[in-house]
């Protein structure tokens, strides 16, 4: 019997909070035991809900919800076995760190030597110790986060909800305890979703990002895979280091196509197996930023299997291990060109530059 | 950030920095308010001082002797009244009045939290008795006792007057106070396995604690110097405010200025009380704090 089994499963979620309006539809996601997953999206797309309805503190208007294989839509949080951090924080005011840590196995009825000596273990743990008599409000934002994560550890959640953690702190404070609620996953050994709207933040801590848009979710995988290989233009566009050109495809040859657009033309782009693309097809390509590679028209033509576009340098930003160069090329966002620090300055370019932005054919990506 | 320090009501200011050299509107003003002070509480404090007279004592200065005399003649002779009685009985008034207004306060509180099916007209009435005159209303209170038979007195028709204009203040009290709860702490306490009265008792009641003693005292010195409402619904036997009106008709000692002295201290302790309950309530939250 796997008692403390964390996977939550998400079948055809919706809810409704006004009955007219959906705040999410249709969600459809499994999320494996021990995973730290984020949902990733701006505010107001809904992760908020979802996170308040695993927790219990919402309850869909469709679909089931399942951890450990059971459904747990009508069960209160306790039954669930999940736990939430709130969005800062949430600490009783007038409980000291102790009293805010015990304050579940209070309520359970644990009697208090007990319950503090296991509050004092848990203080240990979260480094916590020589704070213990302190009230909230004497602590700064990051030892607050480790009391709010300590509260919520304490009652052994098989699950554990956090709802935009790191978004009180400031910016150094933020990249610290991000690690330090990742090594806290790996030590507790129980699913983690994290609610988050920094691109940022969810890729460097998931093990699977769930990028959701407007109350659906756009796309879910490892983070490597929703950088790298972004499904469509939204998710390209939100996560960013990708440039997206729009266009038609002209001709279809085996494994490539060539498409071009108002901007550009001819350009070759890979095809995936099994895919069918004829003539005329509106597709978009993401190719990313630190693929591209700038080079000057007097240096010849590019050879074969690279993509190449003619454009100006538009503005040139200084980011430290590397250079933003910033072409006039593309839609909103632009189209952008990352170049390491040293090539950059062997050969920098000056605003208005005539330059042939290119990359290999294969690097080149199709959106859906 | 997340816990916003709780509102000590009437808590003094602290410093002001003083300029090197003052304006003439300083003056100006400082005599205008040192005016207003000695208006304010000059009568007061000569009625006190004169209450402490001796068994010559008049009702005007010079002082006659210096004694206890009236406050002994207050609580003896019957031909002053009853003050011993209406003031027992105002008291028994202000403390149901107290509870039931501290009780009733802190579930509307609860109540208004959410929207439901005509808050606004719930709102709105109780706004109503709010400004509805009180003199008015009491009649009216009476006059509703008579045509159903009942007998007015003061714990039934008097208490129902004093709590038409309690209750609203204590609801308004109680709003303000609430809108400084964070709804995610009673979230929290629900996740971390409280039952919904586990999170009252003990959440929500120690956060508004000092909020609850706002509005406890507020009920209580509403009752207890209620007039208008009081008069035509306390019936036959008087509460304290009703017999020093009755007093001040009849008779003419100090015995009536004694009478002012006893109420003001009995006031003042009321509050002090009051105030060092959430001074303390503040302390002891704060008492942990480490030394250095």
């Amino acid at each position: 019997m796997t008692r403390k089994r964390g996977d939550i499963e998400l079948a055809g979620v919706g809810m409704s909070y006004d009955g007219v309006t959906m705040a999410v539809e249709g969600i459809n996601l499994k999320i494996p035991d021990g995973a730290y997953c984020c949902f990733l999206g701006p505010s107001g797309c809904g992760k908020t809900t979802i996170l308040r309805m695993v927790a219990g503190h919402e309850h869909p208007t469709q679909g089931e919800i399942l951890i450990g294989g059971e459904n747990v839509v009508g069960l209160p949080p306790v039954e669930r076995r999940t736990a939430m951090m709130f969005q800062s924080y949430a600490l009783f005011p007038h409980l000291s760190v102790r009293d805010n840590i015990a304050f579940a196995l209070r309520v359970r009825g644990m009697p208090k030597a007990e319950r503090l000596a296991r509050a004092d273990a848990m203080m240990e743990k979260v480094r916590l110790t020589e704070l213990a008599d302190r009230l909230p409000a004497q602590l700064s934002g990051g030892q607050q986060q480790r009391v709010a994560l300590a509260r919520a550890a304490i009652t052994e959640p098989r699950v554990l909800l956090l709802d935009e953690p790191l978004s009180a702190l400031d910016e150094q404070l933020r990249v610290q305890m991000r690690q330090e609620l990742r090594r806290m996953q790996r030590e507790l050994g129980i699913t983690f979703i994290h609610v988050t709207h920094t691109q940022l933040e969810a890729i460097a801590l998931a093990d699977l990002v769930v990028v959701m848009e407007k109350g659906r979710i756009r796309q879910a995988g490892p983070a490597r895979e929703v950088y790298a290989a972004p499904r469509d233009r939204g998710v390209a566009e939100f996560l960013g280091g990708q440039n997206v050109l729009s266009g038609r495809v002209l001709t279809v040859n085996g494994t490539k196509a060539v498409f071009g657009g108002q901007e550009v033309r001819g350009i070759e782009i890979p095809l995936r197996p099994g895919l069918r693309l004829s003539a005329g097809d509106a597709i978009d390509v993401a190719v990313r930023r630190d693929d591209v590679e700038l080079m000057r028209p007097e240096d010849g033509p590019p050879g074969p299997g690279v993509a190449s576009v003619a454009s100006r340098v538009l503005a040139v930003e200084y980011q430290g291990y590397f250079v933003k160069v910033m072409l006039d090329l593309g839609g909103q966002d632009g189209f952008t060109a990352y170049v390491p620090e040293r090539r950059y300055f062997s050969n920098p370019f000056n605003v208005g530059d005539v330059v042939l932005a290119t990359w290999d054919v294969d690097r080149a990506h199709l959106l859906a | 950030m997340t816990a916003q320090p709780l509102a000590v009501p009437l808590r003094r200011g602290g410093g002001i920095a003083r300029p090197a050299r003052r304006p003439w509107t300083f003056y100006v003003l400082a005599t205008a308010f040192a005016l207003y002070v000695l208006g304010l509480y000059g009568p007061m404090v000569c009625i006190y001082i004169l209450s402490f007279q001796d068994i010559r004592g008049g009702l005007v200065f010079p002082m006659k002797g210096l004694s206890l005399h009236w406050f002994v003649d207050l609580f003896t002779q019957a031909r002053t009244g009853d003050v011993k009685g209406s003031f027992d009985r105002s008291i028994r008034l202000a403390v149901v009045v107290t509870v039931i207004t501290v009780v009733v306060s802190f579930m509307a509180g609860l109540a208004f939290r959410r929207r439901f099916p005509g808050d606004t007209a719930v709102f709105y009435l109780m706004i109503g008795s709010l400004v509805a005159p009180g003199l008015v209303l009491g009649i009216g209170v009476g006059l509703g006792f008579t045509f159903l038979g009942l007998e007015a007195s003061w714990y039934t028709s008097a208490l129902g007057a004093q709590l038409s204009w309690t209750l609203p203040f204590g609801v308004l009290v109680m709003f303000a106070v609430m809108s400084r709860f964070n709804t995610a702490w009673d979230e929290a306490a629900r996740d971390l396995g409280a039952t919904p009265w586990q999170t009252i008792r003990l959440v929500m009641i120690p956060i508004l604690a000092p909020g609850l003693v706002a509005v406890a005292l507020f009920g209580f010195t509403l009752s207890y110097d209620e007039f208008a409402r009081s008069l035509q619904t306390a019936g036959p036997l008087n509460t304290l405010p009703l017999e020093i009106w009755s007093m001040t008709l009849n008779v003419t000692s100090p015995s009536l200025y004694a009478l002012g002295t006893v109420t003001t201290v009995l006031s003042f302790l009321i509050i002090g009380a009051s105030l060092g309950a959430i001074v303390l309530l503040q302390r002891r939250r704060a008492r942990r704090r480490p030394a250095g």
